[in-house]
């Protein structure tokens, strides 16, 4: 019974007491630790020796990264220097920059070259990686190969000018007749580029001038880190469209194609890289006509699109099979052929579904581009190994040169990664 | 009622060839065979102009010819007088060795990573999400070099192990790790058949009864899965399996007298024991830490994919902790986990070939190299190397076919 007078009530508290803070070993740092690190002994004693682990990576690495010594010009110098002390003698990177980043035989005086195509790069690789710059940013994407080519190989400019005429015109006569049909565009559209390089390809030697404005560098001399970027980004894009060819042939109906696209991919998939790196080096020229002398880095890009065009062709075909069959059902439904139905409804789904597949196999390409130097040319590892290693000044400075080489490769395989998991959260559209 | 009429009664016209699907397909493989035969006819005849030029034929003789070289690391009898086929013998099993011992250490290094990496430990997964970053971003040759360089570079030479002032010290007086190979105690049986040379018989022996113990810890297994369903009693299978599986082999062993050859430093170099050579260690290694960083991954994606769910309703129906485990979550996660566990295989095995980076006499090494430059028989060599790989993996993909198919989600 609540007849008592409000008068007898002694206190009543009219607002809400504010809440005391939470006790030390439930917040903040404390519990956080106790949650994460010490939950429980088992917990507590892995925590004990993760620390030591790091403490040893710690204690063995870092007085020799500190105590590194920048500038001597061998490693008896730098021994000197060091005085019996532990460090590092990153001197041996500081003397060979040039020659880890653009092998031993490239032009000195022509370094700005692939400098400036490696920057130009950037610009072309940026709308093609970010969708919301402006699309017409994509003509220097289109244009980028020529002007890489030109600037590291150098030689005429007729060459790259032609080639570009080539796409131009072919290009040209797809759209025209596209509308008509497909087929017709496509093909007409290889056949007038094929017929503009075989005619500019008779022109390109009268043109080409004495005293070329960049003087000719053959494939031989390229190396070093531009070596593996150069194969990792022609192997990438050139295998791209091979590998949607191969993923579409795979699903085709019709059965020869569809078996000499099975019976490529499991063959190239079956053997390792170093096997077709082999075919290239030593049986390849064997199958081009007698006295063309394609050269190696050319024999080498081939061999290296054809494998990673096996992959590509799994991944896409992976995100084929992924479609609802709604999808092309509804793209028969609305009388569209297989051309029309592949380029507007199915492919632009398939390949999104496909991209993070698609820059695993990029990753993996790139850190596979090592391998060549097992074919004795001079890419980073070739480099390491045989010229560096080997010459009198820096025998035995392992450490610093392979840690240099783990760092490039890492810093550029984890971007792309990490690029990947950002695209991936951003074409999300369905289920968030 | 009006019937429409067959279109085209019969009539074949030219232009139906492109524009009737019925025979579109028809003409687009023909051009297709067309375009083939005649790339493959020009390659073929580029091949033999080519070979005519450089006066070469194609022959698989050399296979018979004495090899001339010496390979270091070998399963079988093998003299630099021997032929190229048993060379690339040698090579095969050189491979097959290091890939199987590559497969069984990245299992354990990728299941162990990956597991970890799921845990509540912050320092634990942060630092095993490191060792996954880190050596999947950089590439296994890298990885192979490294550890190659520290067993050639680092490790100390036989010489360092002499005398009262010796700088270096086997491990337990068992192990030795030098730069020439790492030296551990071998087995070999005193009591044997064929006497102190040993026999293949000896180890056929120990295997047959690790197979016999197998079968007969499983029909205990399956027994004791019957009675419990009878019963609802499970009988305790524990010290029985152990005495099935220790009791055998430790009376086999004691019969042909097992005994260990320790390596010791005799003159320049220790003798005794069996010799792991460096470039064996590298590949193996570093084959293992790299293929482990993607199974780690492999893995916690498998457990990752068992909803919560499932944990929850089997701990409602009251099965503790690793019950939970062992019946609801792994037998799930396992199906996740085993197709990219057997193409990481793949990958060690087609990996392996890397071993030429470190003079390891693999097939690559041996047929693809060596035997390769000294004969010049390159388009042989490479044929050969590219159908063993190629055999080796239809015969990996079937095996996984085969698992698919059995471990397949049975709906309705």
């Amino acid at each position: 019974m609540s007849d008592t007078p409000a008068q007898s009530v002694a206190f009543v508290r009219e607002t809400a007491i504010p809440p005391s803070p939470a006790p030390a070993n439930a917040s903040g740092i404390v519990k956080w630790m106790r949650d994460n690190l010490f939950a429980t002994w088992p917990n507590a004693l892995l925590t004990i020796a993760s620390i030591y682990v790091i403490y040893l990576i710690l204690a063995g690495t870092m007085p020799w990264i500190f105590n590194g010594v920048w500038s001597t010009n061998s490693l008896a110098e730098c021994r000197e220097v060091l005085d019996g002390t532990v460090g590092a003698c990153f001197s041996v990177l500081t003397e060979r920059w040039n020659q880890l980043l653009f092998g031993f035989k490239y032009p000195v005086d022509q370094y700005w070259r692939p400098l400036t195509a490696f920057l130009l790069m950037f610009a072309a690789l940026a709308p093609v990686l970010f969708f919301d710059l402006p699309r017409k940013l994509l003509i220097i994407t289109a244009l980028f190969p020529f002007v890489a080519y030109w600037l590291i190989w150098g030689g005429t400019i007729w060459t790259p000018l032609f080639a570009l005429l080539g796409f131009v015109a072919g290009y040209l006569v797809y759209a025209r007749f596209v509308t008509q049909s497909f087929a017709l565009g496509f093909f007409g559209g290889v056949f007038a580029a094929v017929v503009v390089w075989i005619v500019t390809g008779y022109i390109t030697p009268m043109l080409a001038p004495e005293q070329p404005l960049l003087e000719a560098v053959p494939s031989r001399d390229l190396g070093g880190y531009m070596l593996n970027m150069m194969l990792g980004l022609t192997c990438v894009s050139l295998s791209l469209p091979l590998g949607i060819a191969l993923a579409l042939g795979r699903q085709s109906s019709m059965p020869l194609i569809k078996w000499i696209c099975v019976i490529f991919i499991e063959f190239i998939r079956g053997v390792p890289l170093i096997t077709l790196l082999f075919v290239a080096n030593v049986m390849l020229a064997y199958f081009f006509p007698p006295g063309s002398g394609v050269d190696l880095f050319l024999r080498v890009v081939i061999m290296i699109t054809m494998f990673s065009s096996a992959y590509i062709a799994e991944v896409i075909r992976g995100g084929l099979a992924a479609l609802p069959k709604g999808q092309y059902e509804a793209a028969d439904s609305l009388g569209l052929d297989y051309p029309q139905a592949m380029r507007l409804i199915i492919l632009p789904q398939a390949l999104k579904i496909s991209i993070p597949g698609i820059v695993n196999i990029a990753v993996g390409l790139f850190k596979d581009t090592t391998l060549v130097s097992v074919i004795s040319m001079f890419d980073i590892l070739g480099m390491i190994r045989g010229p560096i290693l080997a010459s009198t000044d820096w025998n035995g400075v392992y450490w610093e040169l392979l840690g240099f080489a783990c760092v490039v490769f890492f810093v550029v395989c984890y971007s792309i990664s990490q690029y990947s998991q950002w695209l991936e959260r951003r074409l999300a559209t369905d289920h968030r | 009622m009006t019937t429409i009429p067959d279109p085209q009664g019969g009539t074949f016209r030219l232009s139906m060839l492109l524009n009737d699907t019925r025979y579109r397909s028809m003409t687009l493989q023909a051009i297709a065979a067309l375009i083939l035969a005649l790339a493959l006819f020009y390659l073929y005849s580029n091949l033999t102009a080519n070979l005519r030029a450089a006066g070469l034929n194609i022959s698989f003789d050399f296979l018979g010819a004495p090899a001339g070289y010496d390979i270091n690391q070998t399963l079988v009898d093998y003299n630099s007088q021997s032929s190229n086929l048993r060379a690339a013998i040698v090579g095969i099993l050189n491979t097959l060795l290091v890939a199987f011992l590559a497969c069984i250490t990245a299992t354990i290094f990728g299941v162990l990573a990956g597991v970890l990496r799921l845990s509540n430990n912050w320092l634990v997964s942060k630092l095993m999400a490191f060792y996954v970053e880190i050596f999947r971003n950089i590439p296994v040759l890298i990885w192979i070099i490294i550890i190659f360089t520290i067993m050639t570079a680092v490790m100390p030479g036989p010489r360092a192990f002499r005398g009262d002032a010796a700088t270096s010290s086997m491990l337990m007086d068992l192990f030795a790790f030098t730069n020439r190979g790492v030296y551990i105690p071998g087995p070999y049986f005193t009591r044997g058949i064929g006497g102190e040379e040993g026999s293949v018989v000896n180890w056929l022996l120990v295997i047959g009864v690790l197979v016999a113990s197998y079968f007969s810890a499983r029909f205990m297994t399956n027994r004791a899965n019957a009675i419990q369903a009878d019963t609802g009693i499970r009988p305790n299978t524990l010290w029985t399996n152990l005495a099935i599986w220790f009791v055998p082999l430790i009376v086999l062993l004691f019969i042909l007298g097992l005994s260990w050859d320790i390596p010791a430093l005799k003159g320049f170099n220790f003798q005794g024991g069996i010799k792991i050579g460096g470039p064996l260690i590298a590949l193996w290694f570093a084959l293992s830490i790299y293929t482990g960083a993607f199974i780690a991954e492999n893995v916690r994606a498998g457990i990752q994919a068992v909803s919560k769910g499932q944990t929850e309703a089997a701990s409602a129906l009251g099965l503790r902790g690793n019950r939970v485990m062992s019946l609801v979550v792994l037998p799930q996660a396992l199906r996740v986990i085993i197709p990219p566990l057997i193409s990481q295989y793949l990958n060690i095995t087609k990996n392996s070939s890397l071993a030429i980076a470190v003079g390891y006499a693999d097939i690559t090494a041996t047929l693809g190299g060596i035997t390769l430059n000294q004969t010049g028989r390159a388009i042989e060599c490479v044929l050969l190397l590219m159908l063993f790989y190629l055999v080796i993996s239809l015969l990996i993909s079937a095996g996984m076919n085969v698992y698919n198919n059995a471990m397949k989600l049975k709906e309705r």
